[in-house]
């Protein structure tokens, strides 16, 4: 009772920070808006059990990439953005093509939740550090490696795109 | 437990940490006035009450007092957020720390920790397993503090204190993170309960008792000198207290602050202190362990726990203060190359050797 009460707080404030996200016109208030959808999604991780996700949740991406996100629009000065009238193919097509596509994902989900199955969160040690762990560095080894390996690929394009030509 | 007496053991025991955090920090700016007024041959405030003991009592009524000033053209929302988003990361990370093991009151095992739990029959004590991780991750989140702060001032002075303070916060993050891995890989828990209750006996190497308490500062000392300075850094005091270096940048990023907000930014900085004294502490010098001393009247025998805690968390502040005595400021070039440089790939390579030594050994 009690989690399906914070479940629903914290699912509200994550979808109101995300509209508030497109809403705003300042990139600051927008950036601030996604710590608040960060937030709020660690909090969900929290109720599920995952505690270990839901630190790393906070230091990584509400700690870290957000903070170089805010960072970057201070030291570029980004002023208010004027707001555009927008564009009509996108009212006529998207909206319709988004309510149909939110139908059919929910008709889809709802039709087939017999095959879909589900995770049992009761086992005692389920979003321990020990348990992420060695599901990490022993059942899925190799996706880590890689994963790791492409994060480096990107950081080499990222100097290579930053160095000054001499 | 009952829930009811969980809530109003918790309850009280907010209450009390924050009332003894706020007069520690009260009392910390008398005995930074005073210690280094010391180094510097003066005598440091003196008037108010004796040896000066009030002063911090006069400091606060005149904050209180002080006109709250909003300058014109700052991001009103933002500007006032700032500091409460500061005071209130910088007293977060209290939740977690373990002051003391436990009281019993009334048949109530009461842990000294505002997140501790008691669970079961046994009074087995339990701790949040992530709580290293939740002080990391207020420490992260107050850095929006210190970075909004400068950037609504709309002040320039302000704007270049919170961006060096920003990627100053960013870049020794990495380094302090890292350098608690060690001790992380000894003790095989994220709990800071399970870490200090480690620390409880003496080495003993091969079957000879060396008598050393088993602190984790002896085969984790580089670990030790890596978090200290980073520690120094995340907090922005001397030697690299360039955010708000005086000669520079008039205060950095809360120039344009008055009254009680910047006492708030200021309170913030000092709690952090703190919390880096605590976290030395319970990471690196066994918490509230020390030898037992038989001789000593029963009341103080309960509370010495509590008394060799408070002394190691002395300890740090006031070695923050010495520092702050004794040290000019880094140039920024110096700092970054000294973060990025040295104290990352030493942080790695500690890591390395002791992730090592750790597999082999089991």
């Amino acid at each position: 009772m009690v989690h399906q009460i914070l479940f629903i707080i914290f699912a509200l404030m994550c979808v109101a920070g995300a509209v508030n996200l497109l809403r705003q016109t300042h990139p600051i208030n927008s950036a601030l808006s996604l710590v608040v959808v960060m937030a709020s999604l660690a909090l969900i991780y929290l109720l599920l059990g995952a505690e270990f996700v839901a630190a790393i949740q906070v230091i990584v991406y509400a700690g870290a990439i957000m903070v170089l996100f805010v960072f970057v629009i201070m030291l570029l000065n980004a002023g208010a953005e004027e707001r555009s009238s927008g564009s009509r193919i996108a009212l006529i097509i998207g909206v319709p093509g988004a309510l149909v596509l939110g139908v059919l994902v929910g008709w889809i989900m709802i039709g087939q939740n017999k095959q879909l199955g589900s995770v049992a969160i009761s086992a005692t040690d389920f979003g321990e550090t020990h348990f992420i762990a060695r599901l990490l560095f022993r059942d899925f080894l190799l996706p880590f490696e890689v994963t790791s390996v492409l994060i480096l690929i990107a950081i080499m394009g990222a100097v290579v795109l930053g160095r000054k030509e001499s | 437990m009952s829930i009811t007496i969980f809530i109003l053991a918790a309850v009280i025991k907010i209450v009390l940490i924050v009332f003894i955090m706020l007069t520690a920090v009260a009392y910390t700016t008398w005995l930074e006035r005073k210690v280094v007024a010391r180094i510097q041959n003066r005598w440091g405030p003196t008037r108010v009450g004796p040896f000066g003991l009030l002063q911090p009592l006069a400091d606060g009524i005149k904050f209180i007092l002080k006109e709250d000033l909003v300058p014109s053209g700052v991001h009103k929302g933002l500007y006032i957020m700032a500091p409460m988003l500061a005071l209130a990361m910088a007293l977060i990370s209290f939740a977690v720390i373990p002051f003391g093991d436990a009281v019993s009151i009334r048949g109530y095992q009461i842990p000294l920790q505002i997140t501790g739990v008691t669970m079961g029959a046994d009074g087995g004590r339990s701790d949040i397993n992530i709580g290293l991780l939740i002080i990391l991750g207020a420490t992260s989140i107050g850095v929006y503090g210190i970075a909004l702060a400068g950037w609504s001032s709309n002040s320039k002075y302000s704007l270049l204190g919170s961006l060096r303070a920003s990627a100053q916060m960013i870049s020794y993050e990495l380094a302090l993170g890292l350098s608690l891995v060690g001790i992380l890989l000894l003790s095989g828990s994220l709990s800071l309960r399970e870490i200090v209750n480690q620390q409880s006996n003496t080495w003993v190497i091969g079957g000879f008792n060396t008598h050393l308490p088993h602190w984790y500062i002896f085969p984790q000392f580089i670990a030790f000198f890596i978090y200290l300075m980073a520690a120094y850094a995340e907090t922005n005091r001397i030697p690299f207290d360039l955010p708000e270096a005086e000669t520079e940048l008039v205060a950095g990023y809360h120039t344009e602050y008055s009254s009680m907000k910047f006492a708030m930014f200021f309170m913030a900085e000092y709690l952090n202190m703190f919390t880096v004294g605590c976290l030395a502490t319970i990471l690196f010098f066994g918490g509230w362990h020390g030898p037992a001393l038989p001789f000593l009247p029963p009341l103080l025998q309960a509370i010495l726990p509590l008394l060799y805690f408070a002394a190691k968390v002395l300890f740090f502040i006031f070695l923050y203060i010495w520092i702050r005595g004794t040290l000019p400021r880094f140039r920024y070039d110096q700092l970054m190359a000294f973060g990025w440089k040295f104290l990352l790939p030493l942080a790695i390579a500690n890591i390395i050797v002791t992730g090592l030594i750790v597999a082999l050994g089991a």
